[in-house]
């Protein structure tokens, strides 16, 4: 199989580097050759994060570059704007509506752009936009953001859910896993 | 066992698979996690150290007393350790002693771009570079057998791209190598002019004997590509670490590859051989012509620098491009996207500080830290930052050449790693200088990192916690004065008084940080639209839970901790606790 390339962005401290890991974790157990790329320090002090996941039969690369990635997946919308061009021609957006102004807009030195998702549709982006918020809220946590994306991402991977199940189980700490569990099932329901 | 571990874990892995015993660091991104990961081992002894060159001391002398030992750096801490390296250098190990040095091309969370295989040949060490977590575990281990087949402290060379991406990674058991037990060698470790004068040429014969071991060892590969119409190589790529797998996302097999895994001492007959297998000779690096260089040197035609940059990171689509293979370049908006730096976060013990710095004017010295962060706006109140305890030195010089209205900030751990020795200049030479300890009770900007001042170590456990006040006072600083920077007028006022009082002071701004699991928020607050005059003097603070519609400030209630900061600066008491 040909190397597939996924981007996971959002804002720093919306839990990038959890969602990484179920991601690795779950790739391991389906047997896939796997990079999966962080960034830490500055950059997660509320700042833009971008996280990278390849798998296949090998995998070389442990970055995403522009025009590459099939799925772009967004824990925030301007972030998903941000990093469109990563996208490859033809590909899916899976975003959070949710608005998080960075500081530019909090002071008033810039404005965040209207109507995001439209502008992504009309590049040939297929986009789907969720409430992961609402859901996360639903689900018991604000935090959970991160793991209801996660569950909308499971869609697109011929993953059992057996294989997301555990390796919930094996990231997620323990007090936590209730309501993560529930978290990722309303965003695969999304 | 396969496993799917950080690059830095998979160091951390093969140093506890080559059974080291001692392991002593100072954090610092992109290599902190080797050290954490170290602490989960029971078998080894795990520190941080207050700096880097401390570190590899202790590394070394861990390494006389005949167990095998670590340190781990990002690249300018390389710096601070460098006076230790060169001559530990000269007087060589007796158990494996292996460094590993974390570069940052690109800059994501550092100070400056440098490339530490200058280190490596200047000080004449060994380095590997592994292009992968599988590598970073093999070449760990590996170089413990190096290190003590050639008597020489050994370098592990990262990057971010190889530090902080998790690949799959073979684990196997633990050794236990034999003790070496320490056997007193005067001329071998007591490096006076008459002892290192007789281990110099040792390190040039140790050299040699490595180039020697750079023709034929496994870390160097060569892997020839497909032929073209005429039956010849076209494209011959020297490359190594990350840009290696970036040369294969691109090349496939198409082209031919040298690989290095040991970028110094570089090999020469391997390198002049693969030249002459191939039409055209690249060298695919980030950061300086280090291999390219080397090339030259051996009179071989070759491209590099005048195709891929020195300054940044490199990537497939950039060596697609220059090579010539097409690739997808991706779709931007024409919106322009606002930035989204990074911020001081949410009830952040610094924000108020800054604040106060800025509204007293002062030009401020700053150094390497969260509280950076005071520099961006609409803080911008920071003048100056270079490397870790640069301010207070900077700031003494500045007062001393006549500099007005100064102060400087640094943290508590950045005092610990390299400050205190500015203020001990500060305090004997006796300038006016006011030095602002922003003591937030950790190491925050490379994720909570206990230090010297937090009174508890690596693995959790309560020790000794060093006095800030009395460190202070010891050192002969007359004034110390702790304050609470959420407490703005108290702040604002101990400042001024302490810049205009003859002499040396040091403020101690006190507030741990708020991402401590022992630091509780308070209820959020909320705007009051009746009495919001929408001034907008709250928004001047930076706080990323403040924002601005319809003329009113209002607060994100998920994010506010209720620090009260703003509470300070609204003149018509218009927020409130939820």
């Amino acid at each position: 199989m040909e190397t597939k390339n996924i981007v996971i962005v959002g804002v720093g401290g919306q839990g990038s580097l959890l969602a990484c890991n179920l991601m690795g974790r779950a790739l391991l157990i389906e047997g896939y050759d796997a990079k999966v790329s962080e960034v830490h320090g500055m950059s997660q002090r509320g700042g833009s994060v971008v996280t990278y996941v390849r798998y296949g039969e090998k995998v070389n690369s442990p970055i995403v570059d522009k025009g590459q990635a099939e799925l772009l997946v967004s824990f925030e919308l301007l972030e998903a704007a941000r990093w469109l061009d990563l996208l490859a021609p033809g590909g899916t957006v899976v975003t959070n509506t949710q608005q998080i102004n960075p500081m530019p807009v909090i002071i008033g030195a810039a404005e965040y752009p209207s109507n995001l998702v439209e502008k992504m549709e009309e590049t040939g982006a297929i986009v789907y936009a969720i409430d992961a918020l609402s859901l996360a809220e639903k689900a018991g946590s604000t935090k959970a953001v991160n793991i209801v994306m996660m569950g909308k991402l499971s869609k697109y991977f011929p993953f059992s859910n057996e294989t997301w199940q555990k390796a919930l189980e094996d990231v997620v700490p323990p007090k936590l896993l209730e309501i993560n569990k529930k978290a990722f099932e309303l965003g695969a329901s999304a | 066992m396969k496993e799917l571990l950080l690059g830095n874990a998979a160091v951390a892995r093969g140093a506890w698979e080559a059974g080291i015993k001692v392991a002593s660091s100072y954090p610092g991104t992109p290599s902190t996690e080797i050290t954490l990961n170290l602490a989960k081992y029971d078998e080894i002894y795990t520190e941080w150290a207050p700096n880097e060159k401390v570190a590899m001391e202790v590394a070394w002398g861990a390494s006389v007393a005949g167990r095998r030992s670590f340190s781990g750096m990002k690249h300018v801490g390389l710096n601070v350790a460098a006076d230790t390296l060169f001559t530990i250098s000269y007087t060589g190990v007796n158990a494996g002693m292996v460094c590993a040095v974390a570069d940052e091309p690109g800059m994501h969370s550092s100070q400056n771009e440098q490339d530490s295989r200058h280190y490596a040949r200047a000080a004449k060490v060994p380095m590997l570079e592994p292009a992968d977590s599988a590598e970073c575990l093999e070449y760990t281990k590996f170089a413990y057998e190096m290190s003590e087949e050639f008597d020489t402290p050994v370098f592990i060379r990262l990057s971010t791209r190889i530090s902080h991406s998790q690949s799959i990674v073979k684990t196997s058991e633990r050794v236990e190598p034999p003790i070496r037990e320490y056997v007193r060698n005067i001329p071998k470790y007591v490096m006076m002019p008459g002892f290192a004068r007789a281990r110099h040429p040792i390190v040039e014969e140790r050299t040699n004997k490595l180039i020697a071991m750079a023709e034929d060892t496994f870390l160097n590969r060569i892997e020839m590509g497909e032929k073209n119409a005429s039956g010849e190589f076209e494209l011959g790529i020297i490359t190594s670490g990350t840009c290696y797998q970036y040369v294969k996302e691109v090349f496939g097999d198409k082209a031919s590859v040298l690989k290095i895994g040991m970028c110094y001492p570089l090999p020469e007959k391997m390198i002049t051989e693969f030249a002459s297998l191939v039409k055209r000779l690249v060298v695919v690096e980030e950061l300086d012509p280090f291999i390219e260089n080397h090339c030259k040197v051996l009179g071989l035609k070759v491209t590099g620098k005048e195709l891929f940059s020195i300054c940044g990171e490199l990537s497939p689509n950039i060596i697609a491009e220059k090579l010539g293979v097409p690739f997808n370049k991706g779709i931007a908006l024409d919106d322009v996207i606002p930035m989204r730096p990074p911020v001081m976060c949410a009830g952040c013990s610094h924000r108020g500080l800054f604040h106060v710095l800025g509204k007293i004017g002062a030009m401020v010295h700053g150094d390497i830290g969260c509280y950076t962060l005071g520099a961006t706006p609409p803080l911008s109140a920071m003048d100056t930052t270079i490397c870790m305890g640069g301010s207070i030195s900077g700031l003494h010089g500045y007062v001393r050449a006549g500099g007005k209205n100064a102060v400087c900030v640094i943290g508590d751990s950045t005092f610990a790693h390299m400050g205190i020795n500015g203020l001990i200049d500060v305090a004997y030479n006796q300038s006016d200088s006011t030095i602002i300890i922003a003591d937030n009770s950790t190491t925050g900007m490379t994720g909570h990192q206990e230090n010297p001042t937090t009174g508890v170590n690596i693995k959790g456990e309560p020790v000794g916690k060093m006095d800030l006040e009395a460190v202070c006072k010891a050192v002969g600083i007359k004034r110390v004065i702790v304050v609470d920077p959420n407490d703005l007028p108290e702040c604002e006022r101990v400042i001024r008084e302490e810049m205009q009082t003859p002499g040396a002071s040091v403020i101690i701004a006190r507030r741990p940080c708020m991402l401590l699991k022992t630091s509780k928020p308070n209820p959020p607050l909320l705007v009051i639209e009746d009495k919001c005059t929408g001034c907008k003097m709250c928004m001047k603070i930076g706080c990323p839970t403040l924002s601005f519609k319809d003329k009113k400030a209002r607060v994100n209630q998920t994010l506010c901790v209720g620090c009260k900061v703003c509470t300070q600066l609204c003149k018509f008491n218009a927020f409130e606790i939820l």
